[in-house]
């Protein structure tokens, strides 16, 4: 294995008018299960549907429907348990949280306060080679998802949407151990692409089905230290929790102006009060949500529909036994095997599409040459038309048959790129494309000698300076490529260029 | 335990049950004697006792990850008092 032997960030500071200041940021990212039915009914998880028709009789809570689990959405749970590390809880149970909402038909939500699946666990967050935050997480439980309002369709009227209602979520509660905004954003990053690889979460911030409440205070410098040697929270400011993000912008930016705010009020001899807030990403601005706090008391009792949830730890060691390759190792093997720079292999195994299309290349030829195309030439063309690796013209294999005729020096790199090109606009078997245009690099001394005499003889003026001042053969290499068409072997060229004229 | 007028008040407010001021004495003395009926289970010595879930020793029922139910938007809203264009249309919530 790779020494995987990394320093911590240093912790951001934001200067106040008074003194310096940190940040202390703990996150509740919910995730929701890459399930097909909900976690208590049969109804579909389908986003996009007609409004209301992704709804069971048990969602719409009609009276004396019972809640059923979905087994799936346990196993989900626990395999991303298992991916951060983490402990599992044979024996969980399932507590009523109660609160009023028109998107809560129940009128409470099934959750795990108790005695939640996943216990601790821990996640390392990467922020530049070498430097990297392990982010302790305290718990995952599974809980339902409430429907959905919409509040600008009537002028009088909010519009509800139950589809969304009791499908499965993960919450992922974290220790506070961020220490700054890109943290926090990196660690939600990090998170999606472990239940990406896992297959537990689709990892999809656009339609919500990933999305993070972030819980912000601050302290002076020295202050989070004394915290970590005794756990002891009083040494840590009041904290605020903005709610609800689905973008890691916007995670960032409520951070910045939330600690900002609270740094304002201390200095100002004020005091920040524990509230809710919500972050307007129009103002860029976190406001408090007071309407929540009475309705923060949420009365949980156990939920009497529901019998404990009890595992085997045979199925949690059956669960271990198929997880994938995660991220950090493959990494690490990326950089062993291949010999790339930990940058490179970051990049890709960021998701595992693209670590899997890597690989394909790379089977059997030069990992690092594989690399360098994959990054900078598929990547490059990939962003450069907005398409995501499953949807690249490219296949793996037809780049791997551009890096042999490559590497047996068929053709030159010049032309390896035309041909990438070529394959990406019009598709087709590389090799033949090469056989029938007439790509074929040049190798045969005989005819590059001879058009290196032929330039040679045409320029007896450039040969005059060139003898003067050697680096002007470059400019005999490019006459010579240009009339072989980019064809000609270029280490050929410039030997028999140096030779000719003597250097 | 005993509950006051402010929490009966409190209470009432969660639950979304208006309850009219003249009515929370009484409320809140109901409330009391039903929690002090409850009370009286803390005398009971359960030292060692694992906390019962079920009179009968079950292991809770799971269903498969198969999609059997939905697709009745008609039946889901046929008792709201308000429904628009697929949705339950309730007064304003303002946030």
């Amino acid at each position: 294995m790779l020494d995987l032997t990394y320093e911590p960030p240093k912790p951001k500071v934001i200067q106040g008018a008074k003194h310096d200041w940190e940040l202390v940021i703990g996150l509740e990212v919910h995730a929701q299960v890459a399930s097909k039915a909900k976690l208590f009914s049969g109804a579909s998880t389908q986003f996009g549907a007609e409004p209301n028709s992704n709804v069971a009789f048990v969602d719409a809570a009609m009276p004396g429907m019972l809640p059923v689990i979905n087994e799936f959405c346990v196993e989900q749970a626990v395999r991303t348990g298992l991916g951060l590390k983490a402990s599992i809880n044979l024996r969980s149970a399932f507590d009523r949280k109660n609160y009023f909402y028109p998107d809560l038909p129940q009128g409470y939500q099934i959750s795990q306060l108790y005695h939640p699946i996943v216990g601790e666990g821990e996640v390392l967050v990467d922020m530049a080679p070498g430097i990297a935050r392990l982010v302790r997480i305290e718990r995952i439980h599974i809980e339902q998802d409430a429907g959905k309002s919409i509040h600008d369709m009537d002028p009088n009227m909010s519009f509800v949407d139950l589809n969304r209602t009791g499908v499965a979520l993960m919450e992922i509660v974290s220790r506070p151990d961020i220490r700054g905004p890109e943290e926090a954003a990196a660690y939600v990053v990090k998170l999606r692409q472990i239940m990406r690889y896992l297959g537990t979460c689709d990892g999809n911030m656009q339609n919500g089905n990933l999305r993070a409440d972030v819980n912000v205070s601050v302290c002076r410098p020295g202050d989070y230290e004394r915290y970590q040697e005794t756990q002891d929270f009083s040494h840590l400011g009041t904290r605020c929790e903005i709610k609800n993000m689905n973008s890691m912008r916007f995670i960032q930016a409520a951070i910045e102006y939330e600690a900002r705010r609270q740094i304002a009020l201390i200095e100002d001899g004020k005091e920040v009060v524990q509230e809710t807030r919500l972050y307007d990403p129009d103002k860029g601005e976190t406001r408090s949500m007071r309407s929540k706090e009475e309705a923060h008391d949420y009365r949980y009792f156990p939920c009497p529909d529901l019998l404990p949830l009890e595992i085997e730890q045979a199925w949690v060691d059956d669960i271990a036994a198929s997880l994938p390759e995660l991220p950090d190792e493959k990494r690490a093997r990326f950089v062993l095997d291949y010999g790339m720079t930990e940058y490179d292999a970051s990049v890709l195994t960021a998701d595992v599409e693209s670590a899997m299309f890597f690989e394909n290349v790379a089977r059997g030829r030069d990992g690092k040459t594989a690399a360098n195309w994959v990054i900078n030439e598929l990547f490059g063309r990939l962003k450069k038309d907005d398409l995501g690796i499953s949807e690249s013209p490219v296949s793996a294999a037809q780049l791997g048959a551009i890096l042999d005729l490559l590497g047996r020096d068929e053709i030159s790199g010049k032309i390896a790129k035309d041909l990438f090109e070529i394959v990406w606009t019009e598709g087709g078997d590389p090799a033949q494309i090469v056989e029938d245009r007439g790509m074929k690099q040049v190798t045969d001394t005989g005819a590059i000698e001879a058009a290196v005499d032929e330039v040679i003889a045409a320029n007896p003026g450039q040969v005059e300076k060139a003898k003067a001042n050697p680096k002007l053969a470059g400019w005999f290499v490019g006459q010579v490529m240009k009339a072989t068409g980019g064809k000609a072997n270029p280490k050929a060229v410039n030997d028999l260029v140096a030779a000719k004229l003597g250097l | 335990m005993s509950i006051d007028i402010k929490t009966a008040a409190h209470v009432a407010k969660l639950a979304r049950i208006r309850v009219e001021d003249d009515a929370l004495p009484a409320l809140a003395q109901e409330f009391s004697a039903i929690l002090g009926f409850i009370e009286q289970l803390n005398e009971v010595d359960v030292d060692g006792v694992e906390p019962m879930t079920s009179v009968t020793p079950m292991r809770l029922k799971r269903r498969e990850d198969v999609v059997t139910d939905g697709n009745i938007q008609k039946q889901v809203l046929a008792n709201a008092p308000d429904a628009r264009e697929g949705f339950f249309a309730v007064p304003k919530v303002v946030e």
